[in-house]
């Protein structure tokens, strides 16, 4: 790339050609306050006007996300023009924009709060009319509340990503333009993956995950054994909640928060992923030496169940019948452990920390929920956990680190910790397959192959004298490639991971905000490399792990000693395995239906 | 998509296929549909995604961006009143409204008998004729308010003729 000389607030630099304003004042040491451009770039539309600098060439003032640097450029971001224009562009959005901020989930991470502070926003410079609120809050996993829309059109370009095909899209049009699935109908009648990614990108409150935290209260308030278990990518991430450095692992001290806020047990999900491994493990090499279907495909990522449920129907005979590894501890939970404690299941509750949004659909599955006793009972997000922490009044930093309960579920390996990122399913799994086909274990313990933030990876490996194919990805784009391949039967795989976030549970829809705004402390290359570094974590904590493969953990072989009896026994398949459903996609009624009789099911219009 | 009956499927496949070769098919596509079937809904925006590769979300925006597209099928007769800048001040509004009163439906809906309906254009590029009202792509030059009873009386008595 060749370079260009230009002159930022008269001060020299050189950039590389054709990169935007807004890029490279970054690179020389400015922030320029912006609301739709994301991760550099990757969903700028120049649409919120907020990023507005003067450029000599230019006529009058440009969006600096979307202007390209040109030779001999001069950029002026803090004339009194620009920082006027940047101030009316954000008065403009805020005119029409809901004024709850005490009230809305995101008030401390907001965007648009942020910018208004950095502009200088005045109250109610613009008055009037403000557009017909819709809030939809029927999906279990996800609220969208038109009233906090800016139509920066960020989670539009997101869940195209995610999703493959794309729920979210701008409707109508001037002043009557929202954000929502066809017709306006409820994210629950749409086929969104409830993965949260769209969450994820939200400058404001208008795409929320639904929070939980009062049926626990009261399942707590109300004399319930309150048992909660925290997923593998939570202790990645939560730290970047408390100001730590995104890769910081918090094992330790989210334990020693959770006990304090009054949970009775503390457990590792990674119990729970010992124990998938155990049932996927035996399944996949049942269904090859059987000649069952393959190529068999993970099923941890319920983003992806509900996508391959909605667009691959002919193909759920090849998703594993294993729940993910939180249902399942949940399963047991109230089952052995119930058993085991001499309590009732219906005492029970069990609270799921996860990364992920579409894990609170999942729950209510009717798959899941068996003579009305739910497996899991709440589902709490990283996110959604510092809140609860906060709210507490515990100063997490100060924690001490402390141990999970180590009663019936306490051992966990290294297998199951590095389920939280892409291919971690996939290597626990081979750690486990080998093990069982070669009699002895791998050497080295890891398989390296399949890690990595690729589209598709994938590795032949010889394994009790035959070539066993992998293949891992994770967002429904990439992994359509795949399914297509089955689909038209070209696929060479025995067994497939998929995971609906790009980058794995790490990367989920329930994990702390990236913003550079929100992290002066972290270098400009965060927003490429955040994932990579809280995989690390997982990574280096699997390597500590005295024990590192599923079949070696000591309380699942006591598990099927004393309880299941056998991997994929009858017991087994009771309480760990589950059935799977195709559906519609947009859920609107026949071609012959009018509109106006389709039944809205989005709930009203709030002030 | 499951709900579009066979022929249905395979004229929308015809019309995107005809326009595969365009780098930018989807209005003329979505102009087609409109025309043939009369609206374009959901199931059919589904369809045209299947066979564009274009996502539902993108293909909905342009559906309700467009006040020429609908999703509910139209009357016999579509009643498109310009509104554009030449067109109102010259009384555009007014015109639209006798229409709404005297048919008892508003801008975008469809009578009962299936007869009319009443579109709100932006401008038509005729603002020689302002104010000036399309049925069914017939002009109407300076249309005035004691007019349109006329007007309607006059596709009232064609009724359900081809």
């Amino acid at each position: 790339m060749s370079k260009v000389n230009i002159k930022i607030e008269g001060v020299p630099y050189q950039v590389e050609e054709g990169i935007t304003i807004l890029q490279a004042a970054r690179q020389c040491g400015y922030e320029i306050p912006t609301l739709c451009s994301f991760h550099d770039g990757e969903c700028s539309r120049g649409s919120c006007r907020v990023c507005l600098v003067e450029a000599t060439g230019a006529r009058g003032l440009v969006a600096s996300c979307v202007y390209p640097v040109s030779e001999g450029m001069e950029v002026k971001i803090s004339s009194p023009k620009a920082l006027e224009a940047r101030r009316y562009s954000v008065e403009v959005i805020l005119s029409n924009h809901a004024s709850n901020c005490q009230a809305c989930d995101k008030n401390g991470r907001c965007e648009l709060l942020h910018v208004a502070k950095l502009v200088g926003a005045r109250e109610d410079m613009f008055k009037g009319e403000k557009t017909e609120t819709t809030y939809d809050e029927l999906s279990p996993s996800i609220i969208r509340d038109t009233s906090k829309c800016i139509l920066c059109g960020r989670c539009i370009v997101r869940c195209e990503q995610a999703h493959g095909k794309g729920v979210l899209g701008f409707i109508n049009r001037g002043f009557d333009t929202i954000v929502g699935p066809v017709n306006n109908i409820s994210l629950a009648e749409s086929p969104c993956l409830m993965c949260g990614q769209c969450v994820s990108v939200c400058p404001t409150g208008a795409l929320m995950s639904k929070p939980e935290y009062d049926a626990i209260y009261h399942a707590m308030a109300s004399g319930k054994h309150v048992i909660v278990q925290t997923a593998p990518a939570v202790r990645a991430a939560l730290g970047e909640e408390f100001g730590l450095p995104i890769g910081t692992p918090v094992t330790g001290k989210m334990v020693a928060a959770l006990k304090r806020l009054g949970f009775e047990k503390v457990y590792d999900t990674d119990f729970g992923a010992d124990l998938t491994i155990m049932e996927e493990a035996t399944e996949l090499l049942n269904r090859v030496k059987n000649g069952g279907v393959l190529p068999m495909i993970t099923s941890c990522s319920p983003g992806w169940i509900n996508y391959g449920e909605t667009y691959y129907a002919d193909l759920l005979p090849h998703i594993s019948s294993c729940k993910s590894p939180h249902m399942m501890q949940g399963a047991i939970l109230k089952s052995y452990y119930a058993q085991q404690k001499g309590i009732d299941p219906k005492d029970i509750f069990v609270v799921s920390i996860m990364p992920c949004t579409a894990k609170k659909f999942e729950k209510e599955r009717p798959q899941m929920i068996k003579d009305g006793i739910k497996d899991v009972d709440a589902v709490v997000t990283t996110r959604e956990l510092s809140d609860m922490i906060k709210r507490a009044g515990i100063l997490f930093n100060k924690l001490p680190d402390e141990e999970y309960d180590q009663d019936i579920m306490g051992e966990y390996t290294g297998a199951a910790v590095i389920f939280g990122v892409t291919g971690g399913v996939m290597e626990a799994a081979l750690r486990t397959a080998y093990y069982v086909l070669e009699g002895k274990e791998h050497d080295p313990i890891e398989f390296k192959e399949v890690r990595g933030f690729e589209a598709i990876k994938e590795a032949s490996l010889e394994m009790g004298g035959m070539t066993v194919n992998v293949a891992v990805t994770s967002g429904m784009k990439n992994a359509k490639v795949l399914l297509d391949q089955i689909k038209d039967g070209t696929s060479k795989y025995h067994f497939i991971e998929i995971m609906c976030c790009p980058g794995g549970c790490v990367n989920g829809g329930g994990q702390p905000y990236i913003r550079h705004c929100f992290l002066p402390n972290e270098n400009l290359d965060i927003i490429d490399n955040y994932r990579q570094k809280r995989a690390d974590a997982l990574y280096s904590e699997d390597e500590r792990q005295a024990v590192r493969q599923s079949h070696n953990n000591e309380q699942i072989k006591e598990l099927y000693d004393k309880f299941l009896g056998e991997p994929n026994s009858h017991l087994a398949h009771e309480l760990l395995h589950t059935t799977y459903q195709g559906r519609d996609t947009f859920r609107v009624g026949s071609v012959t239906q009018k509109e106006s009789e389709i039944p809205s099911r989005v709930r009203g219009h709030r002030a | 998509m499951a709900h579009l009956n066979d022929a249905a499927a395979a004229r929308i496949k015809e019309i995107c296929d005809s326009y595969a070769h365009e780098k930018t098919p989807l209005i003329m596509i979505l102009s087609d549909i409109q025309n043939e079937f009369g609206y374009i809904p959901v199931d059919v925006q589904e369809a045209v995604s299947d066979y564009t590769g274009i996502s539902v979300p993108e293909i909905h925006g342009v559906v309700t961006f467009y006040s020429l597209f609908s999703q509910e099928p139209k009357g016999k007769y579509v009643i498109g009143c310009c509104l554009g800048t030449a067109c109102y001040v010259k009384g555009a509004q007014k015109v639209i409204d006798q229409f709404c009163e005297i048919l008892g439906i508003q801008p975008g809906e469809t009578t009962e008998d299936g007869l009319f309906s009443i579109d709100a254009l932006r401008c038509l590029g005729a603002c020689a004729a302002a104010p000036a009202v399309t049925i069914n792509g017939k002009i109407y030059s300076r249309v005035k308010v004691n007019e349109v009873a006329g007007i309607i009386a006059e596709y009232r008595q064609k009724g359900g003729e081809a």
